[in-house]
C-alpha cells in the first residue's frame, strides 16, 4: 500500500493538515494497512473543521471502500461499506421507493462519516438522528473486526455513534432504509416575516421534511425572516437534472461582502411569492441543494469560512433571538443560514441532536467573525445548548465537554478501544477530548 | 435486451465504475480477477445496483489454463457477450531495471494474457454476430518514455493487437474499441509524482459507455489526451530522446 503526502482540508478550508494518506481500494489492501499502527480514517471531508484531519501523522481515506453489500427489500435493511456516499444511496434507491432514513445537507457525506457524526436531517423531528436507524456496525478495534449493535455491546455502539471515529475504524454498517413514494419531492415554500412567526411555524409544521432558510442579515422587525420549506416525497416525472457545475478558483473577497450578501438575501427572500408556492423537484435537489455546485466552499476565497451551528432547548428561544440579533448587527453572515426544529432523537454519547431549535450560519474567516463566534458559543452554553462538532473549528475543550452530558461515558469507552490514542485527530487534540481525566 | 459483460481485471477502480454502470442497465456481469474475496463483494454491489446476475470468476492473466472456464460460463448466458479488459500491471521502472525478468510479467498482464483470452472468445462472439470488446490500453503505449517504457511497450502491443482484432471482428458486427486513458485516479497512480489532469474512474467509465455505443474505434479519455499525445508523438526523436516527459 502506498502512502501519499497530502494536504487535507476540512470543508471550511480554515483548518488543514499535512498527512501521509493511504487510500485502500479493497479490503485486502486495507487489512495489510491495518496490521501496522492504526491511523484515523476519513471520508469525503465534509466536516467543516478538523474532524477528518491528522496533521503530521497518517490517515486513511475510506472513500474507495464503498460497496453496497446487500439490500433486503422486505425489511429495508441495507448493508454497505463505510465509504459509500449517502447521495449515491439516494440516487440508487429512491426510484425503488427507499431512502436512507436520515440525510444531511450534502450527499457527499459517507456512511462512516454519518455514523461518526450521528448526522441529522430535515426530518429530525420525525425520524431522529442517523444513528437511530443503524442496525449494526462492523468496526475495526485493535486489529480485530467487531460487529456491534445496540443489543450486543451497547456501550461501544453508543460511543461509536457520534463518536468522532475514536472507537475504531468503521468498515461497514447495516442501516434501515425508510420507504418513500419515489424520487421526486413536493416542496412548499413560504415567506416568513420574522423570528417569532418562524419558530411557531416550525413548531406546528406537520410535514415530513422541514427546513428554514433564514436571512441572517435582516434586523429590527425583519429579524429572523426567511423561507420555510416543507417537503413530502412523491413519484412522477420531473425535468432532468442539470449537469453539476464547479467553482474553478477561489473567489475574491468582495464576492461575499456584506453588501452583496444583503442584496442576495433580499432577492432570495422575494423569490418566493407573498402567498407561497409549491414546486416539484428531483429529490436530490431538495436534500442536497449545494451539491450541484462542486467545491462551493471556494466561494469564500482562500481564507475559508467557519460555520457556527448550535442547538438550544425550546424554552431558550430568547437566547436564539439574541444570537440572531448579534449576527445581523455584525454584518458578517453569508447567505447560508439555516433554522431547524429538532426532535428528541439522539443515539450516541456525543451526538449533537437534542430537542430544540438548531441554527447554522456561515461566516467568512475574518477577524471579526473569530470574535463573534466565541460570543455565540457562550450564549449557546448559557442556554444549555450545544455546538456541532462536525462544523466547529473554533471552540475550546472546556466549553464543549460541559455541553455533552455523556462525555465521560464516551471517553471511557474510547480509552478502552483505543488505549494508545492511535485514532486521535486534530479535533480531538484541539478540544482536548481525550487528554483530561 | 439481455447482455453479458465479462470484465477482466474487475478489481481495478476503473473496472469497478464500469461494472456498476452496466449493472445499472440490467446486464449480467462476470467479474474476473484474482482477488476472489473482493470480487465477491463487487458482485454483491453490482447485484444490488440492478445487475441481472453478478458473479465472481477467477482470472489470472498469467494462467491461460483458467480462461476456458470463464468462456464456458459466459456462453451459458443468452444474448450478446461483451468483454471489457482492464488488466495490466506497472511496476516502477527502477524495479524492472534491477530485475529485467519482471518484463515477462508486465507483458503478460498488459498484453499477451488478455490477447490470449480475446483470441479464445472471438469465435463465440463471431457466432453470436454482435457485442463489443473494450480493450483498455494507455497513452503510455503511444510513445516509449523513460519512466515506464516496458509497460508502454506492452500496451502498444495490445493496441496493435486490438486494431487487428477490430478488423477481423468487424466482419461479424462485433465492435472492438481501444481505450487510451490518460492519468486516472486509481490505486496504480496513487502517490506517484507528476500526475496532472487526473480523471475520476467514474468519469472514465461513463465515457467508455458513451463511446462504445457510438462505435468509436479509439477513445482517448479524457478527450484532451488525444491532443496531448498528438504533441508528444510529433516531437522529433533527436529532441525526444533528451527529454524526460
Amino acid at each position: 500500500m502506498r502512502w501519499k503526502s497530502e494536504k487535507v482540508s476540512g470543508w471550511g478550508r480554515v483548518l488543514s493538515a499535512s498527512s501521509e494518506v493511504a487510500r485502500p481500494e479493497r479490503m485486502h489492501a486495507f487489512e495489510t494497512l491495518s496490521e501496522g499502527d492504526l491511523a484515523p480514517a476519513f471520508g469525503n471531508c465534509r466536516s467543516y473543521g478538523d474532524a477528518p484531519l491528522n496533521n503530521n501523522g497518517r490517515s486513511i481515506d475510506m472513500t474507495r471502500l464503498d460497496r453496497i453489500l446487500e439490500f433486503d427489500a422486505e425489511t429495508g435493511i441495507l448493508e454497505v461499506e463505510a465509504g459509500c456516499r449517502l447521495g449515491e444511496l439516494t440516487r440508487l434507491f429512491a426510484p425503488q421507493g427507499w431512502l436512507p432514513a436520515v440525510l444531511p445537507g450534502t450527499g457527499f457525506a459517507t456512511i462512516g462519516g454519518a455514523i461518526a457524526m450521528d448526522v441529522h436531517g430535515k426530518n429530525h423531528h420525525v425520524a431522529g438522528s442517523f444513528g437511530q436507524h443503524v442496525v449494526s456496525i462492523t468496526l475495526l478495534v485493535d486489529g480485530k473486526k467487531k460487529t456491534i449493535s445496540p443489543k450486543n455491546n451497547a456501550s461501544l455502539f453508543k460511543a461509536t455513534l457520534g463518536g468522532l471515529g475514536q472507537t475504531g475504524i468503521i468498515l461497514s454498517a447495516k442501516i434501515t432504509m425508510l420507504p418513500c413514494k419515489g424520487d421526486v419531492i413536493m416542496v412548499t415554500e413560504r415567506r416568513v416575516d420574522g423570528f417569532d412567526e418562524f419558530l411557531s411555524l416550525l413548531d406546528t409544521s406537520s410535514a415530513t421534511y422541514t427546513v428554514g432558510w433564514i436571512d441572517a442579515t435582516a434586523k429590527g422587525n425583519a429579524l429572523g425572516r426567511g423561507i420555510l420549506e416543507e417537503g413530502e416525497t412523491g413519484s412522477g416525472l420531473v425535468p432532468a437534472r442539470q449537469k453539476s457545475k464547479s467553482i474553478p478558483f477561489n473567489a475574491p473577497s468582495f464576492a461575499l461582502s456584506p453588501l452583496t450578501v444583503r442584496l442576495f438575501n433580499k432577492l432570495y427572500f422575494k423569490r418566493v411569492p407573498d402567498h407561497g408556492r409549491t414546486l416539484v423537484k428531483p429529490i436530490t435537489d431538495f436534500f442536497f441543494p449545494l451539491d450541484r455546485i462542486h467545491d462551493w466552499n471556494k466561494l469564500y476565497g482562500k481564507r475559508g469560512f467557519h460555520q457556527f451551528q448550535c442547538v438550544v432547548p425550546i424554552d431558550q428561544a430568547p437566547a436564539l433571538r439574541e444570537m440572531l440579533t448579534q449576527i445581523a448587527h455584525s454584518g458578517l453572515a453569508s447567505p447560508l443560514a439555516v433554522l431547524k426544529r429538532m426532535g428528541e432523537g439522539s443515539e450516541g454519547f456525543m451526538s449533537f441532536p437534542m430537542e430544540g431549535y438548531a441554527l447554522a450560519v456561515d461566516f467568512p474567516n475574518t477577524e471579526a467573525a473569530r470574535v463573534l463566534i466565541p460570543r455565540l458559543e457562550k450564549l449557546t452554553a448559557e442556554a444549555g445548548g450545544r455546538i456541532y462538532l462536525a462544523k466547529d473549528s473554533m471552540s475550546s475543550g472546556v466549553r464543549i465537554r460541559s455541553m455533552y452530558p455523556d462525555y465521560e461515558k464516551w471517553r471511557d469507552e474510547v480509552e478502552k478501544s483505543d488505549p494508545n490514542g492511535a485514532l486521535k485527530t486534530d479535533l480531538i487534540r484541539r478540544l482536548e477530548l481525550r487528554s483530561t481525566k | 435486451m439481455t447482455e453479458t459483460w465479462i470484465i477482466l481485471g474487475a478489481t481495478s477502480s476503473m473496472a469497478r465504475a464500469f461494472s456498476r454502470a452496466v449493472s445499472e442497465k440490467g446486464a449480467t456481469v462476470l467479474l474476473a480477477g484474482r482477488d476472489m474475496d473482493d470480487l465477491k463483494t463487487a458482485a454483491l454491489d453490482c447485484k444490488t445496483r440492478g445487475a441481472r446476475r453478478a458473479e465472481a470468476v477467477k482470472f489470472d492473466a498469467r494462467k491461460p489454463e483458467g480462461f476456458e472456464a470463464i468462456i464456458e460460463r459466459a456462453c451459458a448466458e443468452e444474448g450478446l457477450i461483451n468483454v471489457a479488459c482492464f488488466v495490466g500491471s506497472m511496476p516502477d521502472q527502477s524495479e524492472i531495471d534491477a530485475d529485467p525478468s519482471l518484463i515477462a510479467g508486465v507483458v503478460t498482464d498488459s498484453f499477451t494474457g488478455p490477447a490470449c483470452f480475446l483470441q479464445m472468445i472471438a469465435p463465440e462472439m463471431e457466432a453470436r454476430g454482435g457485442g463489443a470488446v473494450i480493450g483498455v490500453g494507455s497513452v503510455a503505449g503511444d510513445r516509449g518514455r523513460i519512466g515506464n517504457y516496458v509497460y508502454g511497450a506492452a500496451k502498444a502491443g495490445f493496441h496493435t493487437y486490438l486494431s487487428g482484432l477490430r478488423n477481423r471482428l468487424n466482419r461479424s458486427d462485433v465492435h472492438v474499441m481501444t481505450v487510451k486513458p490518460g492519468f486516472v485516479d486509481t490505486a496504480m497512480t496513487w502517490g506517484i509524482e507528476g500526475m496532472f489532469l487526473v480523471a475520476s474512474p467514474d468519469d472514465v467509465a461513463a465515457s467508455l459507455l458513451r463511446a462504445v455505443k457510438k462505435k468509436k474505434n479509439t477513445l482517448y479519455t479524457p478527450f484532451f489526451w488525444r491532443y496531448i499525445m498528438l504533441i508528444i508523438r510529433s516531437i522529433p526523436e533527436p529532441i525526444f530522446k533528451k527529454l524526460s516527459v
